[in-house]
């Protein structure tokens, strides 16, 4: 069973979301670490970088397949992950430390179209 | 088996020879009429190794390779049929083998006429107007196939037309093809039974769109019975259909893509005509299209003209240009042309069936202990959903590796991305019922270790020189060289 966490959002695209302000730190899920087993490479955007809600902004490579990462939310990347560079696989270990991004949200509202926790625990079940 | 995992540089020995070269008993020197600037000065590093040790080093690692020849490959999507021997005897042939690429049109008709018969071949068997025979293999023919797409809307003046509508279960080429030619993906939802939702598709049709890339039957070995109105929906919206020719083998002699409605297509001559692939290549990947873009066809062009000669033509100006050298992988159209030739029209019909029946009766045979996502009669592949009993936390990759240990080359496992444990088995149509029945039994006794004794299975393979590779290490610090290799040791 994944784990999923109280008090973040999720998208239908296994991203989470910790909203601290007007500042979105993104992530994957646990569900999604699993289901891509050991990750290798995460490919991340730059700061300053602007993210549209819906598109991607990166991927992960896992040795099962590569998977784009899609940003729930709108907005400008403030910071990146930069331990991952160096090791990818922490995100294995613990999917929701080991955020990816941090976006500054140009429409904070979009996170409101995010599910909550028991809607996304619901979504991993059925998939 | 013996293991044997020697490059031949570690045999090397100072001074050992498999040869002896008589005394130069010329007077001239070639060496004194080189310029000294092009001379090397120092020796090339070769092996030194006896005529024995090559031999034996070469049989030794024939001996580690899996191939059709060696046993059952089901390899869904990759289409391993059996390539028959003839191919190869027709593709030696000094008369062909022997050609320069640069001789007259004049002195290579022969050439020239076996390369026309196969564009001429192709155009009847897919129904479409004309076929280049260049791009050397099928992610080479699915960019070149999307540059005449584009190229297409370009020539008209509608610029708008930049996406390419992709469904959520096609090859990963397709996407990557598109991204490369410069187009941007849009994916459409496929519904439960894995064909496109045509609802899904309706609202992506606007004037930005380029087209839609199709495999039909697709990935999940079913037909799209809808294609007649996906194609009238995307041509009245300004769009051109791809057909990805990668699962051709089950339509050969029954339905031809440009009936159906598409006006581009590549077909993989290595995978649907018989020649070899999945290390024993190269491939050959040709595409056609329909009356309407044969002029941005890629040159040159092998035409015939009025008196019955063959003719290279170049680029007329219309063409997208180049996309390979010359006239493409010659050797393999002439193993391709030779099978069409082996089997003729009427034998070509049974290939398709023949693929079909072979998946259909593992299919069914296996439903019990494998899970089958989606049912009904599929065409030349299927998908299963790993085993049925999840209970015991063996997965496709142990089913894939227990499978090795019983001699068979494991299914395509992890695609399409629709199943979380899919497990992708094409049989094609030159195998045996006894083959397939072994296959079959095989594949029961996995199942059945999988309840009584999962951890072996997880173990599995335990006969194989290899078993479990570190794949993230492997992913992470690749080492690409032996020269990486010795650093990596003496470090």
């Amino acid at each position: 069973m994944s784990k999923v966490i109280e008090g973040l959002r999720y998208a239908e695209s296994h991203e989470w979301v910790k909203v601290e302000g007007d500042i979105a730190v993104i992530g994957i899920s646990d569900y999604a670490q699993h289901a891509l087993g050991n990750i290798v490479y995460v490919d991340m955007p730059e700061v300053g970088d602007e993210v549209a809600a819906g598109e991607d902004f990166g991927a992960v490579e896992s040795v099962k397949a590569a998977s784009d990462l899609l940003s729930p939310v709108s907005g400008e990347v403030v910071e990146i992950n930069e331990e991952l560079e160096d090791a990818p696989e922490a995100i294995n270990a613990d999917a929701y430390e080991n955020w990816i991004i941090k976006v500054k949200m140009s429409d904070p509202s979009e996170v409101e179209g995010l599910l909550d926790a028991a809607a996304y625990e619901k979504l991993c079940e059925n998939e | 088996m013996k293991y044997y995992d020697k490059l031949i540089f570690e045999l090397s020995r100072p001074g050992r020879r498999g040869y002896e070269l008589p005394a130069n008993g010329y007077a001239a020197d070639a060496l004194a009429s080189i310029p000294g600037n092009l001379l090397r000065e120092e020796k090339p590093e070769l092996p030194e190794v006896s005529e024995l040790d090559v031999v034996r080093h070469y049989t030794n690692l024939s001996n580690k390779n899996f191939g059709v020849d060696t046993g059952f490959y089901p390899l869904g999507s990759c289409t391993m049929k059996y390539n028959p021997k003839i191919n190869e005897e027709v593709a030696a042939m000094p008369e062909f083998a022997g050609l320069h690429p640069l001789q007259s049109e004049e002195t290579a008709q022969g050439a020239l006429e076996l390369y026309y018969n196969l564009q001429q071949a192709l155009s009847n068997i897919a129904g479409l107007a004309e076929f280049t025979l260049n791009p050397y293999a099928g992610a080479h023919g699915e960019l070149t196939g999307l540059m005449v797409m584009r190229q297409y809307h370009i020539s008209r003046g509608d610029t708008k037309r930049t996406k390419v509508i992709v469904p959520n279960s096609a090859h990963g080429t397709n996407p990557a093809s598109a991204m490369v030619a410069g187009l941007e993906v849009v994916e459409v939802k496929s519904k439960p039974n894995g064909s496109i939702d045509v609802e899904d598709l309706k609202p992506l049709l606007d004037d930005t769109i380029a087209g839609i890339m199709m495999t039909n039957p697709n990935t999940l070995g079913m037909f799209e019975t809808e294609i007649v109105e996906i194609a009238k929906l995307v041509h009245d919206a300004g769009g051109l259909l791809y057909y990805d020719g990668a699962n051709l083998n089950p339509m050969l002699g029954k339905v031809r893509p440009g009936d159906m409605g598409f006006d581009i297509m590549h077909i993989n001559l290595h995978k649907t005509f018989s020649t070899p692939h999945g290390g024993g290549g190269p491939g050959s990947g040709p595409v056609g299209v329909a009356a309407h873009l044969v002029d941005l066809l890629p040159a040159p062009r092998v035409r015939k003209d009025a008196d019955g000669k063959f003719h290279v033509e170049g680029n007329d100006g219309k063409s997208l240009g180049s996309v390979s050298s010359f006239l493409g992988n010659f050797g393999v159209m002439m193993k391709a042309y030779a099978y069409i030739l082996s089997l003729g029209k009427e034998n070509l019909k049974n290939v398709g069936p023949m693929a079909t029946l072979n998946a259909n009766y593992i299919k069914e045979s296996l439903k019990d202990d494998y899970l089958l996502p989606i049912e009904g009669a599929c065409k030349h592949e299927f998908v299963f959903d790993g085993l049925k009993d999840k209970s015991t936390g063996v997965t496709t990759l142990n089913v894939a590796k227990r499978l090795l240990d019983y001699g068979f080359h494991a299914p395509t496992i992890y695609f399409p991305l629709l199943f979380h444990e899919s497990m992708m088995i094409e049989p094609t149509e030159t195998e045996s019922l006894e083959t397939l029945d072994e296959f079959i039994e095989v594949m029961h006794k996995v199942a059945k270790e999988a309840r009584e004794n999962p951890d072996m299975v997880k173990n599995a393979p335990l006969t194989t020189l290899i078993s479990h590779p570190d794949e993230t290490t492997a992913a992470k610090k690749p080492i690409l060289s032996y020269r990486q290799l010795k650093a990596d040791q003496n470090a």
